[in-house]
């Protein structure tokens, strides 16, 4: 055990961290941009992204109907190519996730997972008791992945172990069952060293993924924030030999941003992480466009939108 | 392993024209050498001759000094400052319309690998250009008196690692002051001064203003040692600098010396060690470390330098060396066979003396010159390796217990170019900064360049400042001095 | 039967103490009159030597003194100066012959010097330092500082402020110095060896040599530890000498025109540059 949960031992640990300097690190996110991907690694790459995607909707309008057809689309991205791999997950509210379960197995989604947000989501503004039932629920519905978000206000308070105790509750709710993905709302703890305090905290607790943003909040899943995430799971791995998975989830909507993702997962945590199992994409926008992408390097014209499926 | 192997994204080399040949660029126009020799540049890369370029010699070098010495007289000095200003915003217009064609003869020409060239070299030049024709008609701000004045006829000498760029870090000033110029670019690299010359062609430069020769060393101590030159200004190696001191020491010339360096980069146990880790690869990679003031000693705190060389490594193992013209190419060939017998030779020490040298594993190509990323750790004072400029990817790692140890380890060389500190600490930097004994410090970053920033070195790495308003001093009459 | 004067035994300043030469040579320096005047200590190179060492030595110090207590000092200087006018004024007329008018003209611009570089020392970077506008989220700036050792030839007349308008630019900028007194007219700079050592200048900040300019100049010309010169007081064939030497270390060697000017503390100092990056 690294640390024991007491602030003191958290604290101590965080601070021996070393610090995020912003110009630096922004500095290395745009170099690593410049990386031109081309051919065979950019189609690999287009593939790599779909099998990633945490395909999500979380409107106050979902429907049954809208997930369903969310549900389709996850299994078979385009019904003109089968080739094409399936998502990573869907990616909903926990009143979803029963249909959304329901409906992947009715349509051979079986091996797609579905992912609830949890705790409150997006604000984290809810008792304990709401939060655990909140994942509980989700959990009994079927999900097998939640998407906790972590209580920012708590650590913006300096009250770290609340953070850490919460994580630590709901990961003891997932057991087995679910995989836990522990969301930071990046762009309200606004420094890079919060985003590095914050990823140690979920690891410590036992995240099984950290995640940057709900998507409902602006700045979300940067590249320098994101480079900051993949060296603390780097570190992480260092320290403990345990690989934990990051997702980027927020602002990613085309090919190329995708592919600047995976460049930085390969040139940070390693080509390791380069699999479902360790690095998601949050979207929903962006898989047509990895869709019209693959078209294109199919073809050898710029696709239409026409031709892919609006879902 | 993944299948996530970056394909190579070579940049195009049709955008780049080169000529079989090139002559003298001289009062506007390129002529033959009076004597007809020429010298083949090559790439590094490949070893390919790139082009056959005219051997100037003393002749050629009297002809252009006359030149120049015409158009200073007749034109430039009685030109209004403003319009004068408005032939460097030309230029510097000019050189980002062609920035793509620069940055591809410069790779090919230097070796460097084209993400460089294309997002550092290029645009700087051209931001040198901007930022110093809008001092042409403010010299009178410049802080040398009201009534500053140009020199007359400056002979320049730059080196082959940042050609375009050092030939933009002395000609905008220069002329901007109001000075005429001949430029000799190093003999490995002249196809991007060659280029530039059409540049002031398109610009319609008054003919003679600039005049660019090409030549060796020989070629260099001619125009030094040419009588109607009224300043002169090298960047090259302290040797080479002393040379230059002496040649001119019974004579009006006054000088610039940009020299070499042994900058030591020196992180503290609270610095960002992933930015730092950054820092030190671009301090000693950036360029195949063919940079005067490279971070070639690393001083680490030795409490943490185990974790260091740990995270260093991992990271030199990323960098990717091979093609220049790759996009995706962090290092690319050494300039000249010459270079990297040099940089060999000087590493070899390193072994004979004890030191562990450590390479990152990759694979060079079979042409051309090529050195993979390499430090060595387990380095004292007194290695060789910690003392001589290198010039090469060749990076020497020791250790220091306190603040003040590292300042003295830093301080004790005979260079003092340039330095970097690496610590959260506001008041540690600030400190260091101020010990330190070099003309550039960077706090928290490394290898950064701007044409507003001055540049220069203190003790043997040089006399003078360039960039800023403290390089286009340079430049100018002073009252103080004396005339002789 | 009337009294007989006591004469000064005119030597050496270095490291604070007034040695003689550690040759045991001087030389006789005449007056205007052609009458002998003093027998002045000739220097060796083993004098330079220690000059440099003490000049080496108390570098740290001054070169960390607050700018505000440099300035303090030099006018410091100026006040004791204008207490010892009269013996300064009675030297430079038998010196160089001069009316005692013109001469105590000459005291005064060298008292005046040393205020006008006293109030330049905390204004240094102000006036010519920078803050430089780069392109990026870096805050740069570049601020003067000194160079370490210089070698100061004074101008050989006028003997008193041809020594103190070279001398005195030197040390404002922090620098520490050894002067090389004008060898006709050496005794007024040793009389500012007096002045200053009783001017709360730290010992060896200033380092007061006497004997020939001709012996000496190669030697401060190959040292490694000077950094600068001001070879005000040289020949022309001397100062090429001088620089062909100095390359060697690449020493800052410089001459002015006769007037007093900021440019002649910049030339020795060097503009260093700061980066550091602006962010959270």
């Amino acid at each position: 055990m690294i640390v024991d949960g007491s602030e003191k031992s958290l604290k101590d640990f965080l601070d021996d961290l070393p610090p995020v300097d912003q110009v630096g690190v922004e500095a290395r996110a745009t170099m690593l941009a410049t990386r031109s991907i081309k051919t065979t690694s950019k189609a690999w790459a287009i593939d790599m992204a779909i099998s990633m995607v945490d395909l999500t909707t979380l409107e106050g309008a979902d429907t049954p109907g809208k997930v369903k057809a969310l549900c389709a689309k996850a299994v078979r991205p385009d019904p003109t190519d089968l080739t094409v791999p399936s998502v990573g997950a869907i990616c909903v509210y926990n009143d979803m996730v029963k249909v959304a379960r329901a409906e992947l197995d009715l349509i051979g989604g079986k091996h797609i997972p579905v992912a609830a947000v949890s705790t409150a989501f997006p604000s984290g503004r809810a008792s304990m008791e709401v939060k655990k039932q909140d994942t509980l629920d989700a959990l009994n519905a079927g999900a097998t992945e939640i998407d906790m978000v972590i209580d920012r206000g708590a650590f913006l308070a300096g009250k770290i172990s609340q953070v850490f105790e919460e994580i630590k509750i709901i990961k003891e709710l997932c057991g087995n069952k679910a995989h836990l993905k522990v969301i930071f709302e990046t762009g309200e703890l606004v420094t890079y060293d919060n985003v590095r305090k914050a990823s140690f905290i979920a690891m410590l607790a036992g995240a099984d993924f950290i995640k940057t943003s709900t998507g409902k909040v602006a700045p979300a899943a940067t590249a320098p924030v994101v480079l900051v995430m993949l060296e603390a799971v780097r570190d992480y791995f260092a320290l403990t030999g345990l690989k934990i998975g990051v997702k980027p989830a927020g602002g990613i909507r085309t090919t190329k941003d995708a592919i600047k993702q995976l460049v930085l997962v390969n040139e940070t945590a390693g080509p390791d992480w380069l699999t479902p199992s360790l690095f998601r994409i949050g979207a929903s926008a962006l898989l047509n466009d990895l869709l019209m992408q693959r078209m294109k390097m199919r073809t050898g014209h710029y696709a239409s939108a026409n031709y892919v499926t609006m879902d | 392993m993944s299948e996530f192997e970056y394909a190579s994204a070579p940049e195009s080399k049709e955008i780049a024209k080169i000529a079989a040949s090139y002559d003298l660029f001289i009062g506007g126009k390129f002529v033959k050498a009076k004597k007809g020799k020429s010298f083949d540049t090559i790439n590094p890369a490949t070893e390919e001759v790139l082009a056959k370029i005219a051997y100037a010699d003393k002749l050629d070098i009297d002809l252009a000094v006359k030149t120049a010495r015409s158009a200073y007289t007749k034109i430039w000095s009685k030109m209004p400052a403003k319009e004068r200003g408005k032939y460097l915003y030309r230029i510097a217009r000019i050189l980002q319309e062609r920035a793509r064609e620069f940055a591809v003869v410069e790779t090919l020409d230097n070796g460097k690998p084209i993400r460089e060239s294309r997002d550092t070299d290029i645009p700087l030049a051209a931001a040198h250009f901007f930022y110093h024709a809008g001092w042409a008609d403010k010299l009178e701000y410049a802080g040398v008196g009201s009534k500053p004045k140009a020199l007359g006829v400056v002979g320049q000498i730059i080196p082959w690692n940042f050609p375009l760029l050092m030939l933009s870090w002395k000609i905008a000033p220069a002329l901007a002051a109001g000075n005429t110029v001949v430029l000799k670019p190093a003999e490995t690299t002249p196809l991007t001064a060659l280029l530039f010359a059409e540049v002031c062609q398109q610009a319609g430069l008054p003919d003679g203003v600039v005049n660019i020769i090409t030549g060796d060393g020989i070629t260099g101590a001619a125009l030094v040692n040419h009588p109607d030159i009224n300043k002169i200004a090298f960047t090259g190696s302290t040797e080479v600098g002393k040379a230059i001191a002496r040649s001119i020491a019974a004579t009006n010339k006054s000088a610039t010396l940009e020299l070499g360096g042994k900058a030591a980069n020196i992180v503290f146990e609270d610095a960002a060690f992933d930015e730092a880790v950054e820092g030190i690869v671009n301090g000693i990679f950036f360029n195949q470390g063919h940079v005067c003031c490279a971070g070639s000693r690393l001083l680490l705190q030795e409490n943490i330098a185990d974790e260091v060389v740990e995270k260093l490594k991992k990271r030199m193992s990323l960098i990717r060396v091979g093609d220049p013209m790759d996009k995706n190419t962090d290092l690319g060939a050494i300039n000249s066979a010459e270079q990297l017998k040099r940089i060999k030779e000087i590493s070899n020490t390193g072994d004979a003396e004890g030191a562990q040298r450590w390479s990152a594993e990759c694979k060079l190509p079979t042409k051309g010159f090529w050195m993979a990323p390499t430090i060595f750790t387990g380095v004292s004072q007194a290695h060789r390796i910690a003392r001589e400029e290198i010039f090469g990817p060749v990076l020497s790692v020791l250790t220091f217990r306190t603040p003040a140890e590292a300042i003295e380890k830093a301080n004790n060389t005979m260079y003092g170019l340039s330095a970097g500190i690496w610590s959260d600490k506001g008041s540690k930097i600030l400190w260091a900064a101020q010990k330190l004994k070099a003309g550039v410090i960077w706090s928290n970053t490394f290898n950064k360049f701007d044409p507003a920033s001055p540049f220069g070195g203190y003790k043997e790495s040089g006399w003078g400042r360039e960039g800023g308003r403290h390089g286009l001093a340079g430049y100018l009459t002073s009252e103080s001095k004396v005339k002789k | 039967m009337s009294r007989i004067d006591v004469h000064k035994t005119y030597k050496l300043f270095i490291a604070g103490a007034f040695p003689r030469s550690e040759s045991g040579r001087v030389y006789e320096v005449k007056g205007a009159d052609k009458k002998f005047l003093a027998n002045p200590a000739m220097a060796s190179r083993k004098d330079l030597r220690e000059s440099v060492v003490a000049a080496k030595n108390s570098y740290l110090g001054w070169s960390n003194a607050t700018s505000f207590n440099r300035g303090q000092i030099l006018y410091r200087i100026a006040e004791i100066m204008q207490g010892r006018s009269e013996q300064f004024v009675s030297e430079i007329c038998a010196l160089e012959g001069l009316s005692s008018k013109a001469a105590a003209a000459q005291v005064e611009e060298a008292i005046d010097t040393w205020v006008w570089y006293s109030g330049w020392c905390d204004k240094l970077s102000s006036v010519t330092g920078s803050l430089n506008q780069v392109s990026g989220p870096f805050y740069n700036f570049t601020t003067p500082e000194s160079l370490g050792v210089i070698a100061v030839f004074a101008e050989n007349k006028p003997s008193l402020l041809g020594a103190v308008r070279t001398l005195a630019p030197i040390i404002a900028g922090g620098n520490t110095a050894i002067l090389i007194a004008s060898e006709n007219y050496p005794l007024p700079a040793i009389t500012l060896g007096e002045v200053l050592s009783t001017s709360d200048l730290p010992a060896g900040v200033v380092n007061i040599l006497t004997g020939k300019t001709s012996e000496l100049s190669p030697w401060v010309g190959s040292h490694m530890e000077i950094d600068g010169i001001d070879a005000a007081g040289l020949s022309k064939k001397q100062e090429e000498e001088l620089k062909l030497l100095g390359a060697e270390n690449l020493k800052r060697i410089h001459r002015f025109t006769p007037i007093n000017h900021p440019e002649r503390i910049l030339s020795f100092m060097e503009q260093k540059t700061v980066w550091h990056p602006i962010g959270i």
